[in-house]
């Protein structure tokens, strides 16, 4: 499971001995983020998130857990308990801005986590079940953090939840009966709130079971790194522990610094003033937007504006809402196939030049231009700018990369990490890999 | 700030060496301490949040008129989310109390004082049996009250009697008298 | 080779439909049809202004101006709890506006809230206490919409939070009703608008016509600290003073984040000095 070379736990005193011998967990967690992993030397900041978005899950799940000490999911009362916490809980209004911005500082962290395998082709063998898990994870998230908006009970809250589940009505024949079923009702009510409470407390946990997982899967072939060159022999890694705990250590304080300056001097910004109306199900807000992280996958579904017909007999295949609800699933299934799309025997965006051209031209900019127009009104240009924005999304994951992937002439690897780090700074030797 | 003299400490901070705590040292020592405070200051909100909520807090004192209790009636009101038994005793009530010697008592304490001043026949005392929490009975009309005609706890059968205090079964003290204050009528609680 | 083989051809099929059955329509309805043109009000409408000197609390070392925040519960008292409920504020919060528990006590008194007859128990009015939260003006929806020609006025507690930009809004509507500009009218009556009976023109409402008569005239209130009421004057009064029952924490968050980041930058500050401590042994790392 590991590398030869990695240290070994040794117990140290008479107590440690016995746990070791009954339930040896201190072993588990040396050999899991201690001394006892040994990581490749190489790894830049973009590899400090996989530790920040645990931290994420950590913080949500602590303060998830004490707002609803204070929460009451009744539709009658709910507004107005949010608005307790905020007013009359010792530090209630910073457990919830915490609890508000962390959901959004947790997609950042994600992002950047899910674009920096991306770049890096960490998907590619032997990780690919990482990768896959990872998917589970981000689903799983978007579905908990969806559910927790409308906890709230304000206007966004109530509307997003009708939008959300109103996607599922566009599945023929059992679209309307499963749109209802889910809701518990015509529009949402107590029992939609009452079940989006439930499972909102419920999801973190079984991601935190899918993350160990993710992370049991990390630590068969190990962490990759920024050359895409797999670990050789010693020199290529360092102990997790000091190594990599000191750099996590020094990047969680960065990352707390821009956090608590939201949550303290910015708790708003990433809201949207409609939810701090109550629900209101006779009137609706004039702009619907779900939370910023939901942006781009919001511009694809509405990028589908003309129903799929034949031509001049104005036969419906699909409806323009069927397609878009397919698009946003499809949008994030397409990255299950991503390990088998991609067959560039390279795995680091460095040294594939077509690829990273692509990449930071191509699909950087497009999640820019999607996240903004999911959040634009739906008027011109956005919905031709989604529409041109969306068809390269796909592009790009379904016709892009196997093609680049096969005609891409790489740019030489250096032999290992080690000659990485250590050899000239220039331009490392051109060795047979 | 980091140290780059180089040559001398490849060796990473793991070895803290025989010669106790050097320079190289003291910096992890002091990131780590630090991080400690941060995270220890972090539970006092955790903690703290607990707490009774700020309206709970304003809701702790109770406004009662009494004006109209007649000797031999008790009312009930609340006080911070407990009952609240205020009892107009008789002269035959009053007369029982104070037959009793006080320092014969379990909780030695005469009626004068568990009353106030001028209303000594104005009994104020919490309806929270000291026993175990239960509400005892003898404030309504036609309840048991007990073998000494005070306040009986049907739970695990306290006597109190007509000054509330205990007299027979398990409860350790009498029950207890808030603060409060006579204005005019009414009697603020808290 | 047969994943990538029908990624490449599903990959296609959906810039197929995507491009002919949705943006070339579109397109072509862009070019052909009639430039969109947003609603005639747009013309008048206005982002919101910040009063003369701004308000004390803005910014990040921000403090309430208490005479400020009880100027504006004077014009809230007299003016806007004629038909504006403030629900999630209790009396006991205006403590918080430097009144003493005396004085709360005694406000408190001059508001009635509904309760119930001790002896009948029937639902009556009485004093509020510093407990009880501010009265609705009206005992339901439907009573306030039957007062005020179908329009219901909203709870103002939160509404510096729910409008962007709240403060300034405030401020900004309250001081805003102004005559339309004469040209600008004359182009969008041509476009339709207008302004129907029972509205009031005012170009920083979202529809530019807002079902609520001016309220604030030169003097008509009168301030206990002598402060001359002039129409601005109360506007970023009340402003000032619904942005504290929006967060009454508003300061007291600003005062712990300098604390906590003044904290974190020094923790964060010895945690790259261990790190790079750590680190040292090992050669510079490639680029």
């Amino acid at each position: 499971m590991s590398f030869a070379w990695a240290k070994q736990y040794e117990p140290q005193s008479g107590f440690t001995k016995w746990i070791d011998e009954k339930l040896p967990l201190p072993r588990l967690v040396y050999n899991a983020i201690g001394a006892g992993y040994p990581v490749p030397r190489n790894l830049n900041y973009m590899w400090n998130f996989g530790v920040l978005a645990g931290f994420c899950l950590v913080l949500q799940i602590v303060t998830g857990v004490i707002l609803a000490m204070h929460y009451a999911s009744n539709t009658e009362v709910a507004f107005g308990q949010v608005e307790h916490i905020m007013r009359n809980v010792n530090w209630g209004w910073m457990m919830r801005y915490a609890h508000a911005n962390g959901a959004s500082f947790f997609f950042i962290v994600i992002y950047l986590h899910i674009f920096r395998g991306l770049y890096y082709s960490s998907y590619k063998a032997p990780r690919e079940m990482i990768w896959l898990l990872g998917v589970v994870i981000f689903l799983l998230m978007m579905a908990t953090a969806f559910m927790g908006y409308v906890l709230p009970w304000g206007q966004m809250s109530f509307w997003g939840a009708k939008v959300i589940t109103g996607l599922f009505g566009a599945i023929p024949f059992v679209g309307e009966p499963l749109q209802v079923w889910l809701v518990g009702g015509y529009a949402p009510n107590d029992s939609t709130l009452n079940r989006f409470f439930s499972l909102h407390f419920l999801l973190p946990f079984v991601i935190a079971g899918v993350v160990i997982l993710h992370i049991w899967a990390l630590h068969i072939p190990g962490s990759s790194n920024p050359t895409g060159v797999e670990v050789k022999k010693e020199s290529d890694t360092v102990p997790f522990h000091p190594y990599y705990t000191a750099k996590d250590g020094f990047g969680l304080g960065v990352f707390l610094i821009a956090f608590t300056f939201m949550v303290f001097f910015l708790p708003n910004f990433l809201g949207h003033p409609d939810n701090y109306i109550e629900a209101n199900p006779l009137s609706t807000p004039a702009h619907i937007v779900p939370e910023w992280y939901f942006l781009p996958f919001y511009a694809i579904l509405r990028a589908f504006t003309g129903d799929l017909t034949i031509p001049f007999t104005g036969i419906v295949l699909i409806q323009a809402k069927l397609l878009g609800v397919i698009a946003m699933f499809g949008s994030i299934l397409v990255w299950f196939f991503l390990p088998w799309l991609d067959k560039s025997p390279v795995r680091s965006g460095h040294y594939r030049p077509m690829f990273k051209k692509f990449f930071w031209f191509g699909l950087i900019p497009t999640m820019i231009v999607l996240t903004i127009c999911g959040g634009a009104p739906a008027e011109e240009p956005y919905v031709l700018l989604s529409q041109i924005f969306t068809a390269y999304y796909f592009l790009h994951f379904l016709v892009i990369l196997p093609i680049v992937s096969q005609i891409e002439v790489p740019k030489p690897l250096p032999f290992s990490i080690t000659e990485a780090v250590l050899g000239s700074d220039k331009e490392p030797a051109a060795q047979p890999a | 700030m980091a140290d780059t003299s180089g040559a001398g400490t490849v060796d990473n901070a793991a070895d803290a060496g025989e010669d106790g705590v050097r320079r190289r040292d003291w910096i992890h020592i002091a990131a780590l301490s630090t991080a400690g405070v941060g995270g220890a200051s972090v539970l006092f909100p955790l903690v703290s949040q607990m707490a009774p909520t700020a309206d709970v807090l304003a809701a702790s004192t109770t406004d009662v008129d009494v004006s109209k209790v007649q000797a031999g009636q008790s009312i009930k009101a609340t006080f911070r989310d407990q009952p609240l038994f205020i009892k107009r005793l008789t002269p035959e009530e009053i007369a029982a109390a104070n037959e009793v010697d006080a320092g014969s008592l379990r909780d030695p304490e005469t009626l004068a004082d568990r009353t106030q001043e001028g209303y000594e026949d104005v009994l104020v005392t919490m309806g929270v049996c000291t026993h175990l929490g239960c509400v005892p009975l003898g404030a309504a009309e036609g309840e048991n009250k007990g073998e000494f005609g005070g306040y009986y706890c049907p739970c695990h059968g306290s006597h109190y009697d007509t000054a509330g205090r205990i007299r027979k079964g398990p409860a350790p003290t009498n029950l207890a008298v808030p603060e409060y204050a006579f204005n005019g009528d009414v009697i603020r609680v808290g | 080779m047969t994943i990538r083989l029908a990624g490449i051809i599903a990959g296609l099929g959906i810039t197929a439909v995507l491009v002919l059955w949705s943006l070339v329509p579109g397109v072509i309805a862009l070019v052909t049809g009639p430039p969109a043109e947003k609603p005639a009000y747009y013309a008048f409408k206005e982002k919101p202004v910040e009063p003369e000197g701004g308000f004390s609390f803005a910014g990040p070392v921000g403090k309430w101006d208490y005479a400020q925040l009880q100027r504006g519960y004077s014009v809230y008292k007299q003016v806007c709890s004629a038909c504006h409920g403030l629900k999630y504020v209790a009396f006991r919060n205006l403590e918080e506006l430097g009144y003493s528990e005396e004085q709360v006590r005694a406000e408190a008194a001059t508001w009635n809230v509904p309760g119930i007859d001790p002896d009948t128990g029937e639902a009556t009015m009485r004093p509020a206490l510093p407990t009880d939260y501010f009265p609705n003006p009206y005992p339901n929806n439907v009573a306030a919409a039957a007062a005020n020609n179908n329009a219901i006025p909203p709870d103002l507690s939160l509404m510096t939070k729910a409008r962007k930009d709240g403060s300034n809004y405030v401020y900004s509507l309250m001081n805003g009703y102004v005559d339309p500009d004469p040209e600008k009218l004359a182009a969008a009556q041509e476009k339709g608008f207008e302004t129907p009976m029972g509205l009031y023109f005012n170009p920083w409402f979202e529809n530019v016509n807002l079902a609520m008569p001016p309220q604030l005239y030169e003097g008509s209130i009168t301030y206990d600290d002598g402060t001359e009421a002039s129409v601005p004057q109360m506007s970023a009064d009340i402003a000032a003073f619904l942005t504290w029952t929006a967060e009454p924490t508003l300061i007291k968050r600003k005062q712990t984040g300098w604390f906590v980041i003044a904290f974190l930058l020094f923790a964060t500050g010895l945690a790259y000095m261990s790190y790079k401590q750590i680190w040292a042994g090992q050669k510079p790392k490639k680029k």
